[in-house]
């Protein structure tokens, strides 16, 4: 299978001397779970907040474009915080991840859910103001929603001894 | 009764035990209570980053709240439900967890932080509703509250560490004290 061929890759990353390095720390590897923790909550925030926005309910008011662009850097943000703190802590245990099947489901709906967010639901959110189809900003929501929702289980999944 | 003799108590009931023995239902409530940080703090941190100034500058504070507030208040009680069953699964050596008591601490105070935000300077909201950046105390209670939620999650995520347990003696006084644990004191 061509997935056995990657296997060394991650046998090098659990070995690397960044990681046999950083297994010396009592500490550090619970920090980098608490602050990939805060990360979740960040980007739960800024997905919620266009979702919510697209299905009629959170910040009706605002026009989805603005809701959209506001919640873009901190989106983005979150991902600055998520993406580092995730590699180390795969990482950590990469030959244990290789094997688990909850991590290639979060891999996969991850990749989905970002070109998703950052070009379907990004292009319907920077539309003109009812030029979208109020049933097709809500299944991209519900799109959107499923599949970070999915990033998040198979994450906690793939944490779980 | 001491709290240790009820949590005592609470692990000999037979939801406690059937909990603690469950494979998928505990992990099903753990997961619910991670994912539900979205909604609960996700919400939350929206609205602090409004009181801040740093986001939604041109949106009225009372109207990110008030749209913002049934979504953190309906991730508050998935919270407060998912995570009493995780203490109930193992309520002494949760009780006994420095770091749970620590959580517990903190939950406190960003309660009694957001009490004083709503019965101080959010009174008088409609002064300050439009300000792109709030006056300092609603800044203040902003600030406060990100710092809150952020302790809350490290020492959340620290309880399942146990290096500081009662069962593993021995410990420095200090830790005996904090966690409550009941050593040999002849």
């Amino acid at each position: 299978m061509a997935l056995m061929s990657l296997l060394p890759f991650f046998e090098w990353c659990e070995n690397s001397d960044l990681i046999v390095a950083m297994r010396e720390s009592l500490w550090l590897f619970p920090m980098i779970e608490s602050v990939h923790l805060m990360g979740l909550a960040l980007v739960g925030g800024a997905v919620l907040m266009v979702d919510l926005r697209l299905l009629g309910f959170g910040l009706r008011r605002q026009p989805v474009a603005q809701v959209a662009k506001e919640a873009q850097p901190w989106l983005l943000a979150s991902l600055g915080v998520m993406l580092p703190s995730g590699f180390l802590l795969f990482m950590a245990s990469a030959v244990k991840c290789f094997y688990l099947p909850a991590f290639w489901v979060k891999m996969a709906s991850l990749s989905v859910a970002l070109v998703f967010t950052f070009v379907v639901r990004r292009h319907l959110a920077m539309a003109p103001e009812g030029s979208v189809n109020p049933l097709r900003a809500k299944a991209v929501a519900l799109v959107s929603l499923s599949l970070w929702s999915s990033v998040a289980i198979a994450g906690r999944l793939v944490g779980f001894p | 009764m001491s709290l240790l003799r009820f949590c005592e108590w609470l692990a000999s009931t037979p939801g406690s035990i059937a909990l603690h023995e469950s494979l998928y239902v505990y992990l099903i409530v753990s997961t619910v209570h991670v994912v539900t940080l979205t909604l609960f703090v996700g919400t939350a941190v929206m609205l602090d980053l409004r009181l801040l100034g740093v986001t939604l500058r041109s949106v009225p504070v009372s109207e990110v709240a008030g749209r913002l507030w049934p979504w953190t208040a309906m991730g508050f009680l998935v919270m407060i439900v998912s995570g009493a069953l995780l203490f109930y699964a193992n309520p002494p050596p949760r009780y006994q967890n420095i770091f749970f008591r620590a959580k517990m601490l903190l939950l406190v105070l960003a309660g009694i932080n957001a009490l004083v935000f709503h019965r101080t300077v959010y009174r008088n909201v409609t002064e300050w509703d439009l300000d792109p950046v709030p006056p300092g105390r609603a800044r203040a209670a902003g600030g406060l509250a990100l710092l809150f939620w952020a302790a809350t999650i490290v020492s959340g995520r620290m309880i399942a560490y146990d290096w500081f347990d009662c069962s593993k003696q021995p410990q420095p006084k200090i830790v005996n004290v904090l966690a409550g644990c009941v050593t040999d004191t002849r």
